[in-house]
């Protein structure tokens, strides 16, 4: 009879295991909104490779993705847009704001633009930079993971109701 | 191309008068009601290539705002530039879409950025800001961050 020291045994509690299963295999939506998403393009592709940290399937549908990364600035016109994207997302879902345009507006402190994905949608992680470097966006994407393990935000918080953000 | 100069002259002697020359770019100033008699006649002539409708606004002048149209002579290889003063409120200027179809979306955008309006032009709806935006961005009394209520950032 084969004992237990005869396989590979890994114990844990349920919730542990599923945030560690769903934490490498985050599959973000493929949309890029301006410079941002060229260096997002970069951080999936051969050079910096993002599927060594198991978030490299970019999905053209929102309906098969579950984390949205902003990659750039957030025009007025397209912030339904995205919302709507980010609505049609099953849960459990993530949001990763990249770069300055995204958080807060970046340089384009004007009537066009959303001064912060977050008025939007909820964001889980900020990346730095004008644009973020592909290695600051891996950073982004393990930050995210790390925060997936710790049980971070299991389903995603009720945002304002439309036409109730205030200008800056 | 100056033939035609002069043939231009000769029709519209007291309505168009001749403007700085910039590099190889000519200058025409005229009123707003002659402009689809001017740009049909410079068709008719051989300017068969619109380039680009667009706008100046000269704030604090009277008539406020310049219409600026770029045209482009396939055989001559020369552009001409037209200008066209206009003012009132809102400003009003008659539409070439009739003569050129690449008129349409430059009139549209010109018509969404200094809220100049194009008489006769089939569509004039917004084209680059959201269709229930306020004001017009590009005038120079606009506030660059904006006025006016921001539109919903949601679908309901």
């Amino acid at each position: 009879m084969a004992g237990v020291d005869d396989h590979a045994v890994m114990f844990g509690n349920l919730n542990r295991l599923t945030a560690w299963a769903r934490s490498n295999s985050l599959w973000p939506v493929q949309f890029g909104l301006a410079c941002c998403a060229i260096e997002m393009m970069a951080t999936a592709a051969s050079r910096f490779d993002l599927s060594r940290f198991g978030a490299e399937v970019m999905r053209a549908s929102p309906r098969q993705a579950d984390v949205m990364i902003v990659a750039g600035r957030v025009c007025q016109k397209m912030a339904p847009v995205l919302r709507e994207l980010y609505d049609l997302m099953p849960e459990p879902k993530w949001v990763i704001s990249m770069g300055a345009c995204a958080s807060v507006g970046g340089v384009f402190n004007n009537y066009a633009v959303v001064q912060g994905v977050d008025r939007v949608v909820p964001v889980d992680i900020y990346v730095p930079g004008c644009p973020s470097s592909p290695e600051g966006l891996i950073e982004g994407v393990m930050q995210l993971q790390e925060k997936i393990r710790r049980g971070g935000r299991p389903l995603a918080p009720a945002m304002p109701p439309a036409g109730e953000v205030a200008r800056a | 191309m100056n033939d035609l100069l002069e043939d231009l002259r000769r029709h519209f002697a007291d309505r168009l008068s001749l403007l700085e020359p910039f590099g190889q770019h000519v200058a025409h100033l005229l009123y707003a009601a002659d402009i689809v008699d001017v740009v049909s006649l410079l068709k008719a002539r051989g300017f068969s290539l619109l380039l680009d409708v667009t706008a100046v606004d000269r704030l604090g002048r009277e008539p406020r705002f310049d219409v600026v149209y770029h045209l482009y002579h396939l055989e001559l290889k020369d552009w001409l530039r037209l200008k066209l003063q206009v003012g009132g409120d809102p400003p009003e200027v008659p539409s070439v879409t009739s003569l050129f179809k690449a008129a349409n979306w430059a009139e549209r955008e010109v018509y969404d950025m200094f809220g100049i309006v194009f008489r006769g032009h089939p569509d004039l709806r917004r084209i680059l800001m959201p269709d229930d935006w306020q004001y017009h961005p590009l005038r120079k009394d606009y506030p660059i961050t904006g006025v006016g209520p921001l539109p919903p950032l949601a679908r309901e």
